[in-house]
């Protein structure tokens, strides 16, 4: 039996690595799979945390994350599929007309 | 769908249905849209009747309930939640027949906008039924509020020059009241946990008793619930609105308005402040029956100074439900019930005197009753039928308003609540200045000498269709005046049962 | 008093048929008349044969009563009102008291819908009302029936449905004309006189229903066997409710029976055509009251202090009225002040506990007061058809026919007629007595009537009247003297007013062309005269003052109880046989001897001065009443309505005050005091501040997300750390 410390620390790897690449990738595809690897982040500690507490709650909410997951890429590759049609370019940098 | 088939739920909106079919309409099918109007009503009238043989007389219980939960978090227990008992059955059988003669009445009268009139009108319908047969306080308030939108549109859309005046007045004044039961409605709903009436009223005895709710709130909240119920009634002096309003509505309006939603107010204070407030009401019995007996004179009085026709039967309204509220205050079985039968009594005989008025507006365009005079001798059947309907409006012996008016003064002379027989022997002096202002009325319109519109008018005398409009009421004062038990039978039960629950 | 519920044998099934036989009749004409064209004769005698069917039953159920000895009998139609403590039925009470009232009404009441056949025919036509010849008939059969659910309701409410109807029925009748007055000019007169007697009426039903409730409330019930049965306990412990029962119920009689205070709308009453001044304002309706206080014996008897006020305002009323009879000059005018004081009688007799007399001075009544209402109809008409005649024949003559009248005419004519006319004469009045004279010539059936019905009236020996009168004066000499002398000396007013009338009209010579060119009437109308003639002279039989003749003393006490029954007492009956005839002499010396001639006053104008302008202006009381009451009333009316109501309430209060503050509240002090120098000046440095802040904060957001994330990142990190370090 896998100790518990041992999927929490997998999963804050996984975290950080997911955070570092939102923030420093430039390509929004890649964003997107840094943020998926977050959530799983979070999943792979709700589940840890299922099984050690025996209840069926952390399970649930992975559900919920995951069909949430799914509704915000395909919102965001609607996103991304309408900026290059309008910009031609989808480099995050260039992105900032929500500048105040 | 077994939500729609209830019959009180499906009773209360199949006007609504009617109004939906109407809506998708072309607005030029004029005489169609007024078909499917009058369609419906009679239909839901059926629909009512079909209640009223579901309706076990006996039972003082409520019936035929459809009861489902609403809004339920928070400790907020509000419910949707129709039924019906002997105090409402009556009311709901006249909200639904005097609609359809309302529509009836309409045919060529109303010529402008026809598909929006019908509308209003079948929501007016939807409103008024929702209001009789609600038994949630939260519902109920509701259904109170709805209607004033109707009414409001059906004034200031189709009334007279100086509708919207009215109409802004009516819907005021009217909604200045009810901010108050707003308040109440709340206070109970809050302290009680829960917003229907039934589980309120098996929660109340023990707030009451352990002074949670000290006799002082009691009175305050039965105030706060008679504010807007007064106001409806009108009692006076809040009847400012009144003569504003009948005299700019369009003559189907001042049927319901006279016939329904004045009973709304009355309505109310049975079912609403005599079963939630007993000690409230008790002590407040002797000053609702002197504001009462001063409307029965007052009203009265103003009457005969009027010189138009419409005000006249207007301020003829105050007067009679001066005599309503009088026999519910009195809080013994012969006031009560005989209040409850004078609710219909006066939509009958004030809805067919509204009517009848209408008919001969629409041909003179003038409500001035020196202007005519002789009206009989020209129009045998018109003059005939407003008699009898003047005669009803007056409490002659024989006819409906007679049966309600005496069993109201009999109640009242010997009640223990008011506690002395004064009101009712002065209320009955309201009985003669009755014959006084209606005599006079009828003298002034359809007696006498032909006045200038009946020598320059080529006045025609009712039609078919005028006829079938009125004849049903009618019947009805007939019937009622000869006949009134079974409308007693349905009453006694459920009459019994909540003056049992008072503390006399 | 006997209290069994069922009878086995007799009629008394036919019972509601006193009442639904009239209503056969009046529905029969009122749907079918018109639709199937009935003829005149064919409405007439339909309804006749309507109320015949009503007298039928009358019978069978008089015979009904006599065959059980005086049983009487309930006969429960229908439940009315059943609420709480309060149970009132549709009963029929079958005894000998509501049996003689019933036989009366149908009986006297038949003969005057034949009368109404021949009268009505003529009436309009004079009055170009065709049309309304059904509705003429309608309106008697419903007064007929309305009047048996009067007498024979077996409660004070059913009684009263009865009481009202025929109140309404009044007020229909007296205003049949009404768009016209009596002379048949346009005008409101006969409508303000139906106005008139409903609202007094009205006034009358009030004290009614207060007594009513009284009665429920202690008594605890409207039925009058339950009712006197409790009555005789409450008047040992509180005899006040007793006395206040009765003396409401005075008011009641007052207001139908035409007594002092409200008796004024009597007389107007008149402006009906005269079948129903008969039948309505004679001889039944207006003794509903002498009938109330009949039925009402068992509390009346109670109450002695009640009886002698209820005498008094009989005594009181009779003389009164038989003063204002002598200044009258309008034939029906003069028989309906002689028929207020004779109720006078009726009332002060069952005042003074002389129920007997008073039923028998009722029916007598009825007799020769129809008869004399009925011939006194024959002379205006037999008057109208001298006036047609000379419309006819005479275009020039010098009286104007009234308006539509004599079709001969253009109207060019007739305008020239009136220009020629107007100066000297006005509308020629058919009842006025001063237009009359010598008309035993011209109408020798009608004088012949007329003299039977004065006989009976003026109480001379041996007509109808003289034996009920005759017993009144000696049952109130006996309990009341001051009520006997009050009504001894109207019997001599009686006997002179009629004199007065009689000598004006049949006697002397022709005041105007009309009179002496007046018509005899026909059959339909003399003939029914005729019977009611003979009922006045043998009328007294029904209760003559002997020994084993006091038939209907006996015949009531099935439901009154025995009363005492006094012998003739010479001593009372030749005071008022003298008196009488005294009367009569004076009134020959006055008005017979020298008789009247053409445009000349009234001779006793002269000497009794101011007296006789009382007695002709009715002692100015509807004056009075005017002044005193109605004008008031209206003032206040109208200053509720325009100056309290509408200009105080819903101009000043609601549209000043309340709708004003409401505006001065939301425009003035709220937006320009509260809104503009309060709140929008803070709103704008708060304005003003938020914008010296976003300028500097704008630099933050520099629209990449990727530092909105860093800015999360580092958010989250400052969280945990304050969580772990804490």
């Amino acid at each position: 039996m896998v100790p518990v410390n041992d999927y929490v620390a997998l999963s804050a790897v996984l975290f950080t690595i997911g955070a570092l690449g939102v923030l420093i990738r430039r390509n929004p595809l890649i964003v997107f799979m840094s943020v998926e690897l977050m959530l799983n982040a979070a999943n792979l500690a709700f589940v840890a945390f299922s099984s050690v507490f025996q209840t069926f709650n952390g399970q649930i909410f992975v559900f919920f994350v995951i069909a949430v997951a799914a509704a915000e890429v395909a919102v965001g590759l609607a996103l991304l599929v309408e900026i290059f049609k309008s910009k031609k370019n989808i480099n995050i940098d260039d992105l900032n007309s929500l500048k105040g | 769908m077994e939500f729609l088939l209830q019959p009180l739920t499906f009773l209360t909106f199949f006007p609504l249905l009617g109004a939906l079919v109407i809506l998708f309409m072309n607005a030029e099918w004029k005489n169609a849209i007024r078909w499917v109007a009058l369609i419906t009503s009679l239909l839901t009238f059926g629909i009512s009747l079909w209640v009223l043989s579901q309706f076990n007389a006996s039972n003082p219980n409520l019936q035929l309930e459809a009861k489902y939960a609403w809004i339920t978090v928070a400790g907020w227990n509000i419910y949707y939640y129709l039924a019906v008992d002997g105090l409402s059955v009556l009311i709901v059988l006249l909200t639904a027949f005097l609609t359809p003669l309302s529509i009836l009445s309409t045919w060529t009268a109303v010529e402008d906008r026809v598909k929006d009139f019908m509308i209003f009108f079948l929501l007016l319908e939807v409103g008024m039924l929702g209001v009789f047969l609600a038994q949630d306080l939260f519902l109920f308030y509701i259904f109170w509020e709805f209607t004033l939108v109707p009414m409001y549109f059906l004034i200031g859309l189709w009334g007279g020059p100086n509708r919207v005046y009215a109409a802004v007045k009516f819907f005021l004044y009217t909604m200045a009241g009810s901010i108050l039961m707003l308040i109440a409605i709340l206070f109970l709903g809050i302290k009680t946990g829960t917003f229907n009436v039934p589980d309120m009223l098996a929660a109340l005895p023990a707030l009451y008793a352990s002074g949670v709710i000290d006799p002082r709130t009691q009175m305050w909240l039965f105030i706060a619930f008679a504010a807007a119920f007064a106001i409806k009634v009108p009692m006076w002096p809040l009847h400012s609105w009144l003569p504003d309003a009948h005299v700019e509505a369009p003559t189907a309006g001042s049927v319901i308005l006279a016939g329904v939603l004045l009973k709304m107010g009355t309505y109310g204070f049975l079912r609403f402040n005599m079963q939630l407030f007993p000690n409230a009401t008790v002590a407040a019995a002797p000053w609702i029956a002197l504001l009462a007996t001063i409307g029965i004179i007052y009203g009265a009085a103003v009457s005969y100074a009027q010189t138009d026709v419409k005000k006249l039967v207007a301020y003829s309204s105050v007067s009679h439900l001066g005599f309503v509220m009088l026999g519910l205050f009195a809080l013994n079985p012969e006031g009560v019930a005989g209040a409850i039968l004078q609710m219909v009594n006066h939509g009958l005989s004030t809805g067919a005197l509204f009517l009848l008025i209408g008919m001969i507006y629409e041909q003179t365009h003038t409500r001035e009753m020196k202007v005519y005079g002789g009206l009989w001798k020209i129009t045998p059947i018109f003059g005939t039928i407003m008699l009898i309907a003047s005669l009803s409006s007056m409490g002659l012996p024989g006819l409906n308003g007679f049966v309600g008016e005496f069993t109201i003064l009999l109640g009242a002379f010997g009640s223990k609540a008011i506690g002395n027989p004064w009101f009712a022997g002065v209320s009955a002096i309201g009985v003669i200045m009755a014959a006084v202002y209606i005599l006079y009325m009828f003298q002034k319109m359809f007696l006498g000498p032909a006045g200038e519109i009946t020598q320059h008018h080529q006045l025609k005398d009712l039609n078919w269709r005028e006829i079938a409009t009125v004849a049903p009421l009618i019947i009805c004062m007939f019937w009622i005046g000869l006949y009134p038990a079974p409308f007693f039978n349905i009453l006694a039960p459920a009459v019994e049962k909540i003056l049992s629950a008072l503390p006399l | 008093m006997h209290l069994s519920e069922t009878v086995s044998s007799g009629f008394f099934f036919l019972a509601p048929w006193l009442v639904f036989a009239p209503v056969v009749g009046l529905l029969i004409n009122l749907i079918f008349s018109k639709r199937f064209k009935f003829s005149e004769n064919t409405i007439g005698a339909v309804a006749s044969a309507a109320s015949g069917a009503a007298f039928i039953v009358s019978i069978l159920l008089a015979y009904s009563i006599s065959a059980n000895h005086g049983e009487m009998a309930r006969w429960r139609l229908a439940e009315w009102i059943h609420i709480g403590a309060l149970n009132i039925d549709w009963t029929f009470r079958v005894d000998s008291l509501s049996a003689t009232m019933a036989l009366i009404v149908s009986g006297v009441g038949t003969l005057i819908h034949i009368y109404a056949i021949g009268y009505m025919r003529e009436d309009v036509r004079f009055k170009h009302g065709e049309e309304r010849y059904a509705r003429f008939f309608i309106y008697l059969n419903l007064f007929i029936a309305m009047m048996m659910i009067l007498v024979s309701g077996d409660s004070y409410m059913m009684l009263f449905v009865g009481w009202e109807g025929v109140g309404l029925c009044s007020f229909l009748l007296i205003g049949f004309w009404f768009e016209m007055d009596t002379l048949g000019r346009p005008s409101w007169a006969n409508s303000n006189a139906g106005n008139k007697a409903f609202i007094t009426n009205r006034v009358g039903d009030f004290g009614f229903l207060i007594a009513g409730f009284l009665t429920f409330w202690y008594l605890g019930s409207f039925q009058f066997d339950q009712v006197f049965a409790a009555a005789p306990a409450i008047a040992a412990s509180a005899p006040w409710v007793i006395v206040a029962i009765t003396l409401f119920m005075l008011v009641g009689v007052a207001g139908k029976s035409a007594q002092i205070p409200l008796y004024v709308w009597l007389p107007d009453a008149m402006a009906g055509p005269t079948p129903v001044s008969a039948l309505i304002h004679a001889a039944t309706m207006v003794t509903a009251g002498v009938y109330l206080v009949t039925r009402s014996a068992p509390l009346f008897t109670l109450v002695p202090q009640a009886q002698y006020i209820v005498a008094m305002v009989g005594a009181v009323t009779a003389l009164f009225a038989a003063t204002i009879a002598v200044g009258q000059y309008d034939i029906k005018k003069v028989l309906a002040y002689s028929t207020i004081s004779q109720l006078g009688f009726m009332v002060a007799a069952v005042g003074s506990g002389a129920y007997v007399a008073g039923m028998f001075h009722l029916m007598t009544h009825a007799f020769f007061k129809a008869l004399l209402f009925l011939s006194a109809g024959s002379v205006i008409l037999g008057m109208e058809r001298g006036h047609h005649h000379l419309a006819h024949h005479k275009p020039s003559s010098p009286t104007l026919p009234p308006k539509g009248e004599g079709s001969s005419l253009s109207s060019r004519e007739r305008a020239k007629v009136r220009e020629k006319t107007n100066h000297s004469e006005e509308v020629f009045d058919p009842g006025d007595m001063r237009n009359m004279g010598g008309l035993r010539k011209t109408m020798p059936v009608t004088f012949w009537l007329y003299i039977f019905g004065t006989l009976a009236l003026m109480g001379i020996f041996p007509f109808a009247g003289f034996w009920s009168k005759d017993e009144i004066l000696l049952d109130a000499s006996l309990h009341y003297p001051g009520v006997y002398w009050l009504l001894t000396i109207a019997a001599f007013f009686t006997a002179f007013y009629m004199g007065r009338q009689i000598w004006m009209v049949f006697f002397g010579e022709a005041r105007t062309e009309v009179a002496a060119h007046a018509q005899e009437s026909p059959k339909v109308m003399t003939v029914p005269l005729m019977a009611l003639a003979a009922l006045s002279l043998l009328g007294g039989a029904f209760n003559l003052p002997f020994d084993g003749f006091h038939n209907l003393g006996h015949w009531l006490s099935y439901t009154i109880g025995e009363a005492e029954a006094l012998p003739l007492n010479l001593t009372v009956a030749g005071i008022s046989t003298l008196l009488a005839l005294a009367a009569i002499f004076i009134s020959w010396l006055i008005y017979g001897r020298n008789p009247l001639k053409a445009g000349q006053i009234d001779p006793l104008k002269r000497p009794l001065g101011f007296v006789f302008t009382g007695m002709e202006n009715k002692w100015f009381v509807d004056e009075i009443y005017f002044a005193l009451i109605i004008n008031p009333f209206k003032r206040i009316s109208q200053f509720l309505a325009d100056v309290i109501d509408w200009r105080f309430w819903h101009d000043f209060v609601h549209e000043t005050v309340i709708a004003g503050a409401y505006n001065w509240i939301s425009k003035i002090a709220l937006n320009r005091y509260a809104d503009q120098q309060g709140i929008n000046a803070f709103g704008n440095w708060l304005g003003d501040a938020t914008q010296w802040a976003s300028a500097n904060l704008r630099k933050i957001q520099n629209g990449f997300v990727r530092s909105y994330a860093l800015s999360v990142m580092l958010g989250v990190v400052v969280i945990l750390g304050y969580l772990i370090f804490k």
